[in-house]
Formats: structure tokens, sequence, C-alpha cells
């Protein structure tokens, strides 16, 4: 593979409800940021990758919205729908061809003004599964439950998750959901879907988030040092719920499979320095543990227990807060990636992980993460 | 640097108004079964897929996880990429952007839509922005109308013009059996059928299709052992400059004309007329066909009603536009670009049959869509230096 690393990047204030900005004002915000974040000129950038969702904006050509805020006239330009870091991963797919030197990948969401189970239930087939009122939270209260049976993981363990990563965003400003809060905490708040509390349940979420990727000619240009991507990889699992064994995830092992071949990487534990991963729900961040091979198979609540993953464990997992913190839905997977960025710059202030140089940033698509994907970038 | 892309093989569904026959992952695995057999791989085979379409029109979210069925993304990566009409040549070049890159050795691309299960005109009524251009640009053919009667008032272009590409290219679907119209018609028909919104009128407008299209890239490391005509990708560009209708100027249409500037100057062309054996424009409505072409170089703004009239881009002329019968006889959104792509394809691999264009050995395939954005891929027998 060749060298493609990231010089920019730039995220909006993660907020329950922007009222102020429409989605072309939050994609100019992220541009202008990303680019004085790289020290490059919207005439450095010669394509651009925008993520939205037809849904999740209640417009056809949801991409149309910010044609002109992202600053793409004059040049080469794709939309890609789904998780920000499956677009940033086309982003780098662009730039590797050798067509372009640089890809600006830009991404919105603004969840406050959609309604989550139902833009979430058009996910499921329209004819046997949709009348079920199968949303994002109910079908993940499955999956939580399958994994919970089968691998005997609690509620608490959970629940510690989800006392971690608000913890955690305590330290990152751009965090929406920052706080103290203990497992009882969790436990004693509102049922979702059970096992699902409202503590379990990443936030309702405004915000923006872009990346600028850059060849190692067009990085020299930059005056951050770019962070290389080492390694990526995507992959599906089957659609129908039924047809998949909810408890495991072998589409995630697959696409770590992929991203850590291509980074040369063979022991995640001891090789990832830090790693931002999806965790929509709190029980997510265990079985994507597993998935990507941190520990064994029904080893997450082990592993949450022994505080391997807290700010000092060997491989702390979403010091930005994760998705429990903020989940602006498309958005989320770039702000792993940006985080992943952050902290092997050095630049993650008060949530900084010592001596970073290998990060992992994870997204998701689809219903109970039906496809993953994986990428590992640092020095 | 990038690897050299070819196109493997092509696959294309039967097209009409309604496929009640199939839902939606069956249309689309038709269309993957058969460019999988064009190509003699195998689902195995195939290392990644990029699946297109609109959501709107078949209300499904997150179409990408919900194709796996159909489009054999079970355990394999696969993405989804959107940009309205030009959906279909987005996804094409996502398939050479995966192979170029190196990552991915053999990329099947699926485009599609189910029209039927929508109502099309609302869904992209959505589109427009619901504050200053929704009242005025609702649906897709007043946008259209505008740019046509703006350039008849430039140029005096005559309504009979632009019903001439109507009836050239109703004429050569009928020689296409993937089309979804065979129409017999004469320049009087197109007259006399009913007005849409002026200039346009019901023969000049594509129809809405129910159809998918499905396409083998692969790299220069295996793209000749799979296929012995491999299509190669000689250059691609696009723009998408504008949100605002408002904002574009129509005439000439500034993003074929930037795109086709920029893809030219990539690929050494200076003659397009003579050096494209043969095009698969992107057309929505007869008018298109007109000016559009103007845009690509064909002849000097304002010449397109002439050039069309001679009889070049007829079937048996220097450069035939559209020997499927274009857009305005199969418009299934989503895959309208990507059936360009296909069909520029079939021209080269020498497998257009009935429509086949003699020795065609470059091909220029186009998108339309959203905000009038512009995509263009030029397609070749002989690998890229």
């Amino acid at each position: 593979m060749d060298k493609v690393g990231i010089v920019g990047v730039g995220q909006t204030k993660y907020e329950r409800r922007k009222v102020g900005e429409t989605y072309p004002d939050m994609i100019y915000e992220v541009t202008v940021k990303a680019l004085d974040n790289a020290g490059l000129t919207i005439k450095d950038i010669d394509n651009v990758i925008t993520v939205s969702n037809d849904f999740w904006d209640g417009r056809t050509i949801s991409s149309m919205a910010v044609q002109d805020a992202c600053g793409c006239r004059h040049k080469d330009i794709s939309t890609v729908e789904g998780d920000g870091l499956f677009g940033a991963f086309y982003g780098a797919m662009r730039v590797l061809s050798g067509s372009f030197s640089t890809t600006l990948v830009v991404v919105h969401n603004k969840c406050s003004q959609s309604k989550m189970n139902l833009i979430t239930n058009a996910m499921f087939d329209p004819i046997y599964t949709r009348a079920l009122g199968l949303d994002a939270i109910t079908s993940a209260a499955l999956q939580a439950r399958a994994y919970m049976e089968t691998f005997g993981v609690t509620e608490k363990q959970c629940a510690k998750v989800s006392v971690k990563n608000h913890g955690q965003a305590k330290n990152n400003p751009y965090a929406q959901l920052p706080l103290d809060i203990e497992v009882d905490d969790v436990m004693k708040s509102r049922v979702l879907c059970p096992p699902i509390k409202l503590l379990d349940a990443s936030p309702i979420t405004d915000g923006a988030a872009a990346v600028i990727w850059a060849d190692e000619k067009a990085a020299q240009k930059a005056k951050a040092a770019p962070v290389w991507l080492k390694g990526a990889g995507h992959m599906t699992d089957a659609y129908h719920l039924g047809d998949r064994d909810l408890a495991r995830s072998p589409a995630l092992v697959g696409a770590a499979k992929k991203a850590y071949a291509l980074a040369g990487v063979s022991d995640p534990l001891k090789e990832i320095d830090v790693a931002e991963v999806s965790d929509v729900f709190s029980y997510m961040e265990l079985m994507w543990y597993e998935g990507l091979g941190f520990c064994s198979e029904g080893g997450g609540g082990q592993m949450i227990d022994q505080g391997l993953t807290g700010m000092n464990g060997v491989l702390p997992v979403n010091p930005s807060g994760g998705c429990l913190s903020a989940n602006a839905v498309m958005v989320a997977g770039l702000a792993r990636l940006i985080e992943a960025v952050l902290q092997v710059r050095g630049e993650a202030g008060d949530r900084q992980v010592p001596n970073c140089k290998n990060a992992l940033a994870h997204g998701i698509n689809g219903p109970c993460g039906q496809s993953h994907c994986v990428m590992i970038v640092g020095r | 640097m990038g690897k050299r892309t070819a196109i493997v093989g092509t696959g294309q569904t039967k097209c009409s108004s309604a496929r009640k026959d199939v839902n939606g992952q069956e249309l689309i695995n038709e269309a993957v079964r058969r460019a999988l057999e064009d190509a003699d791989l195998t689902l195995s085979d195939i290392d990644a897929i990029v699946i297109g379409n609109m959501d709107h029109f078949e209300g499904i979210n997150y179409v990408d996880t919900w194709s796996v069925d159909g489009s054999g993304a079970y355990l394999k990566p696969i993405i989804k990429v959107t940009t309205g009409g030009t959906t279909g040549t987005t996804v094409a070049f996502a398939g050479y952007y995966h192979v170029a890159s190196g990552l991915f050795d053999k990329v099947l691309t699926v485009a599609w839509e189910k029209n039927s299960e929508s109502d099309t005109t609302g869904a992209i009524v959505t589109a427009i922005e619901p504050i200053l251009e929704r009242p005025t640009f609702g649906g897709a053919i007043n946008a259209m109308a505008l740019q046509a009667s703006m350039y008849m008032a430039k140029y005096g272009a005559t309504e009979e013009d632009a019903a001439r590409v109507a009836v050239r290219d109703r004429k050569h679907a009928l020689n296409n059996p993937y089309a979804h119209l065979h129409l017999n018609i004469t320049v009087e028909d197109v007259m006399k059928s009913p007005m849409i919104s002026y200039p346009i009128k019901y023969l000049d407008m594509c129809p809405r299709t129910d159809g998918a299209c499905a396409l083998i890239f692969a790299s220069e490391d295996t793209a000749e052992k799979i296929c012995p005509k491999p299509v190669w990708v000689l250059g691609l560009a696009n723009r998408h400059n504008y949100t605002l209708f408002g904002d574009q100027p129509l005439v000439p249409m500034i993003t074929m004309v930037e795109a086709a500037q920029a893809l030219y100057a990539k690929i050494g062309i200076t003659e397009p007329l003579k050096q494209f054996d043969v095009m698969e424009l992107y057309m929505p409505s007869s008018y298109s066909g007109v000016q559009w072409i103007e845009e690509l170089q064909l002849c000097p703004y304002g010449g397109g009603p002439e050039l069309i009239a001679s009889g070049v881009t007829d079937m048996g002329g220097e450069c035939p536009i559209n020997p499927s019968g274009g857009v305005l006889s199969t418009n299934a959104i989503g895959a309208t670009g990507s059936q360009r792509v296909a069909e520029c394809t079939l021209q080269i691999m020498g497998k257009a049959e009935q429509r086949q264009v003699p020795g065609a050995k470059m091909a220029l395939a186009s998108g339309f869509g959203g905000c009038f954005w512009s995509d263009l891929m030029a397609l070749g027998a002989r690998k890229p230096g």
C-alpha cells in the first residue's frame, strides 16, 4: 500500500440540538477547521467525499445540501451513504488510486431533526420485519440479550462501559455528555428496551466532522505531521437478524483481520495503543473487544472488570467518551478516527494516552453492527 | 501509483415500468448473476462490492446492509454511494477507485432502482432546498424545462430539433432487448404528445423504470486473464458544483463543460467527435440531447440542432450516440449511469449484437443528476500507458 495520511481534522462541538445551524453551516465550520488544522487552503484540496444519509436528513440526495459548503466547486466529488469511517476509507482509496493527492472527507447529521425509531425501522425488511417495530434500540436489545445469554456477560458489566466512557468524556471538550456516574446510576436509569437502559444508550446528537487525506508529497505542504493509514478493512454480516449469530461478530473479525494484516499487527492488545470503537450501546463495546481480538470470545465482560480498557489500562478504549457521550450517527466513525489521529499526534489534551504510536478507529453500519469498518493509523 | 483498471463483465436486468415478478433483492441478484456469468467468475472471486440507488424511491434505509442476499455481500466488504441521478456513474467511479487503489483486485458494482415502488416525483421534490427553491423547482422535469427554454431562447432552437433526438434514441432502442421502451415514432408523434412542462412534451422525456446494472472491475494484474477483451478505464471526471438551481449557469451547463475539459485534458482528447467511436450519454430529455453535446465539444455552442439533423450521431454515423436507446428509453434512475458504462463496455467488447457500432474502440459514458451535476467516464480497448 502506498502512503496516505491524515493532515487535518475538524469537528463541531457535539450538542443535543443545534438550533442555529443548518447542515451546510456545520459542514462549512468543519471544512474550515480541517483546512486550518492542516495549514492548507481549499485550493490544495483536489477531491471531496461527503457522507450523509437521506433518511436521517429527510431529503433525497442529502449530499446536495452541502456541495457548496464543502468547497467542492471545480473539483471531483462523491458521496458515501453510511458511517463516516466508511466514507473516510473511500476517501483514502481515491488518493491511493493515484488520481488525487488530497481528499477532504466531510460528514454531518442532525439527529435532533429526525425520528430515530422510524428512520432505523426503515433498515428492516418491509414485508417481514419492519411491521414488528424493530428499530436501532429494540434490535440492539435482542443482540444484547443474545450476547449476555451466550457468554454470561451481565448488565453490570455493560454498565461499567457507560461509567468509563461518560467519565472519559469529561476530558473531551467536544463531547456532549460528560457524566460523573456510577454503575448504580446506569442500573437505575429508565429502561428503554430491556436490557438496555437510558445510560446504556448513546444520546441524540447534532454535529459534523471532517478529515483531510494527503499523499506523501502533498503531506509535506501541511503544517502538521501526517498520521499515516497503516491498515483498513470492512466487511458485512448477513442481513436478516435471524440469519445471524447475534452474539458474535464475524464481520468485525474479518474486517479487523484485513486491517491488521495490512498494518502488520499480530497482537492487537499489545501493538495498538488506543482504540476508538463504536459503543452505540454499552454492550457493543464489550462485543467489539472480542471481534477486534483484544480478548477471546466471551471475554469482554472480564476485560472491563479488570479495567484493561480504562485510561490507565493496557489498551484505553474511547478516551473521547465514545458514541455514548456523543452520537451524531453518520458522524460517529469519523469522530472515532479524528480522536485516533489526535492521540497519535499527542494533541489529545487531558485524555492523552502516553506514547501513542498506533491507534484504531472503528465504525458500524446497519442493524446490530451488521457491517464494520476498522482502520489503523499511526506514525 | 494506482493500478490500471478494466471492466471485465457487465450484467443488466430486463427493464420495465414495474418488475412485479421480483423484489428489490431479486432484481439486484439478476444483474449480479449476469455480470458474474459474463466475466466467468463466481462470487468467491469478488473482493469488494459497491452498491447505489436513491433511498427514498424504495423506502429502504442502509441499502448496503439490506442488499446482502441480492448483492452477495455476505462476509465481504460493501459500501453504498449515492448522488441522485448521477448515482449509477458514482457507483462505477467507486468501483474504479476501489481497484485502482490497489486494495481490491476484483470489485463488483451494483446500481439499481425500483421506481414502481415509489412516488418518484414526490421523492425528488425533497432533494430541493426546502425554503428557497422547493416551491419553484419541485420534481425533475421543471428544472429540465427551464434549461430547455433558456437554450431555445439563446440559440433559436426549436421543439422539432429536440424531437429528432427523441425519435433517434427510441429508434435505437428497438435493437436493445434490455430497453424499457420500444417505440417506433416520428417527429410528428413527439410534437403531438401531451405537454408536461413547456417545452417538454411526453415523448421528449425519459420514462421511470425498474432495473439494475452490475459491473465487474479488475486490476491490470488479472483483467486480461479473466477477459479476452477487457475494457480499460481511460479516465474519469465529475463536477457537482452547485447546491441551488438558481446559482447554476444552465446554458452552457457549466458542470459538463468543466468535467469534459478535465477529462479531455487528462487523456488527450482534442476532437471528441472523431476520437470517440460511440457515446452513451445520460440525457433525461430530448432537449439535453441537443444541448449537452455542445458542452462535450462535439460541435460549437448553438450547433447542436445541426449536428443532430446531420445524422452524425445516428447508428451508422461518425459517432453514434445512445445505441442502447439511452435514458429516453430506459431510466431506472440509480442504475442509469451504470447502464451507460455497461453499454459502452459491450460496444468495445463487441458484444452489442444488433446495436453494435462496428470497430468501436473508444467510448464515452456520462451521468447526470442532482443540481445539474455531470459525471464522465472514458473507456477504451487499449490498455492505458
